[in-house]
């Protein structure tokens, strides 16, 4: 028998010898294990929770981007005259299947005229304001999904005498000084009084009418003199928008179909792309200071036990173990605390995405490969914690090792 | 049991030194010279910081000297590699310490096995190897015991089983009595003495004139440097 042949040691050996080691101060091991817990359940909640709001969120802006069409008129060749949207677009869109709802919007041009408000609450208050003022069709509102906070929307028949109403946008109120409709607030616009009727508390699409006056169509157009309406608002069913925008310009100009413009919404994949990717950075980035955290607590705990352990390792030497031997069960038993953590880690953080899933009535929504993967990243974080120490531990003189620990 | 005269010796050490540190060098060891016949028990007494306990790290390959040589069985193991020296205390060398090294989170009949874990050894027989080890100490009822159970005198002779199941051709024991009671104490040697004249091979290292006596041969160490039963 070769008497200097290298010792050996067998894989399974090496397993049962580092479990061993975990499970000796098993208290200990526990609270370090908790670390990785909770790093990797941060992290795995983080990137589940991510995805299942950046899968609502995106939702929500789909389904609001992915049923609008915005038609307008293309630019006037030169010399010629620019094309004009008709009167009636409204009805006309509510005809064609798939349209929820359809308006027109027009910005009016009133040249230098401020719109005052008549109510004197505070002398030195500024009462005078350039506001921008838009015409628009009763259907408009709905179009844009507007919220009534106060009092009521003009209707057709407002529109069809040219009532002089006007419904103020949540920004335009404020400045008015306007916050009700009960003391039938006026406002002029210019030198013509009109009175508000109601208010509005947001809107969905077209930002631009929270800072406006809105007044009806029919009076915008026999006291501004407008001459046709600026564009069409149309929301359609999902789905239904790449049908309806091959429809709505010979609906509309059925003479000269093409000198319209139809904007159809952007691709959503793109848009769920890119608010997802903002989402997961910013989560992973704080699961991933939870881990550090984790595996600091690994490498602490592990550089703890191998000086606690010395007389352990010079025992191990004196019967035989290499220094690869000694730093292959420390780097295990680093590795197996990183992993059980992982383990763990991505059931509670599972479990964590499909609570508040539940809660919020939302899908859950998480990669299989997240959960999957856990565990590996539990183990390679140990495995790098547990490096140094395991160096440290090779290192020990089998003599100092003995003389030192007890 | 008488050993050989006529064999080579098993342990042959000459003119070992062992230097410490540079400023200034603490000399250890100066110009040992030893051999140890297989089936001696030979015990090397002397003072605390006499060099007895590096002088048996060395002959247990757990240190390496800075001067002269040191054959086991004819290996020149100051040319050996650490991987090498590894390799010997695994397959030809036995330790017992005045500490007894056992862990305390293992049972009395895991702490025993763990001694053939470096050989790769295959596990069949393992359990029934360690526990022959243990009943030849008289522990074989303790097997399942965790070490804090036991007494001094009980976790010294796990140390000894440890040592035994590997059936070492040297087993090289550090104050194996230091920590132990005289009754204990005398156990212990007649354990050593039985082991003795089974054929073991024993170095044992003590200060305790008495402990040396049992053995079948006294050297001493006084200031690194041996004397052959000087003061016996």
């Amino acid at each position: 028998m070769d008497l200097t042949a290298p010792s050996r040691l067998a894989s399974r050996d090496l397993f049962d010898e580092s479990v061993g080691g975990l499970f000796a101060r098993p208290v200990r091991t526990a609270l370090t294990v908790l670390g990785t817990v909770v790093g990797i359940a941060a992290l795995v909640a983080t990137i589940g929770l991510s995805r299942t709001a950046g899968n609502r969120i995106v939702g929500r802006f789909d389904e609001l981007a992915a049923t609008e069409i915005v038609v307008t008129s293309k630019p006037p060749s030169p010399g010629g005259a620019p094309t004009a949207l008709p009167w009636d677009a409204e009805q006309r869109m509510e005809r064609l299947n798939g349209v929820v709802a359809a308006g027109t919007l027009t910005t009016i041009n009133v040249g230098d005229a401020l719109v005052r408000t008549s109510r004197v609450s505070d002398p030195r208050r500024q009462t005078s304001f350039n506001l921008s003022v838009a015409a628009a069709s009763p259907g408009a509102f709905a179009a844009v999904r507007a919220d009534l906070r106060n009092g009521r929307l003009f209707d057709e028949a407002h529109s069809e005498r040219g009532d002089r109403v006007a419904v103020l946008g949540p920004s335009a109120a404020l400045r008015l000084g306007i916050d009700g409709v009960e003391q039938m607030p006026a406002i002029t616009i210019g030198d013509d009084i009109y009175l508000v009727i109601g208010i509005l508390d947001g809107v969905a699409r077209q930002p631009d009418l929270l800072g406006s006056v809105i007044i009806p169509e029919g009076t915008a157009a026999a006291t501004f003199r407008l001459a046709s309406p600026e564009r069409v608002v149309i929301e359609t069913r999902i789905g239904a928008t790449t049908l309806i925008s091959t429809q709505v310009p010979n609906a509309l100009k059925p003479d000269n179909p093409r000198a319209l413009r139809v904007a159809v919404p952007p691709e959503p994949k793109r848009v769920r792309e890119a608010v997802q990717n903002d989402l997961n950075l910013m989560f992973i980035l704080l699961g991933g200071v939870a881990l550090v955290v984790g595996a600091i607590g690994i490498a602490n705990v592990t550089l703890v036990s191998v000086m606690e352990r010395t007389g352990e390792i010079g025992l191990r030497r004196a019967l035989g173990a290499s220094r690869r031997h000694i730093a292959e069960q420390f780097l295990l038993e680093s590795a197996t605390m990183g992993a059980i953590g992982g383990v763990l880690g991505a059931s509670i953080g599972t479990l964590v995405v499909v609570a508040v899933a539940a809660r919020e009535s939302w899908t859950p929504v998480l990669d299989p490969f997240v959960p999957l993967a856990a565990p590996l990243v539990g183990a390679a974080i140990g495995f790098v914690s547990g490096a140094y120490p395991s160096v440290r531990a090779a290192r020990m003189e089998p003599v100092d090792a003995l003389r030192s620990g007890t | 049991m008488e050993p050989d005269a006529a064999a080579p010796p098993l342990v042959e050490v000459s003119g070992l030194g062992r230097t410490f540190g540079t400023e200034p060098p603490v000399h250890a060891l100066v110009g040992v010279n030893l051999s140890v016949q297989e089936r001696d028990w030979l015990a090397i007494v002397g003072a605390s910081g006499s060099g007895k306990s590096t002088l048996l790290s060395i002959l247990g390959c757990l240190d390496t000297p800075t001067a002269g040589t040191y054959r086991f069985d004819g290996i020149d193991v100051a040319a050996l590699s650490d991987r090498q020296r590894a390799g010997l205390r695994c397959r030809a060398l036995g330790f017992v310490f005045q500490s007894f090294h056992l862990i305390e989170s293992r049972t009395v009949i895991e702490n025993v096995m763990i001694s053939e874990i470096y050989r790769k050894q295959t596990r069949r027989g393992r359990r029934e190897r360690a526990a022959a080890a243990l009943d030849e100490v008289g522990l074989a009822n303790r097997a399942e015991f965790l070490p804090t159970r036991l007494s001094g005198g009980e976790r010294q002779r796990v140390a000894i089983a440890r040592a035994l199941t590997r059936s070492p051709r040297l087993l090289l024991c550090d104050e194996p009595t230091g920590n132990l009671d005289s009754t204990t104490t005398h156990a212990i040697l007649d354990l050593f003495a039985a082991l003795n004249e089974r054929g073991r091979t024993i170095v044992m290292i003590t200060h305790e004139r008495d402990v040396a006596k049992r053995a079948s041969r006294q050297v001493q160490m006084v200031d690194g440097s041996l004397k052959e039963s000087a003061w016996i």
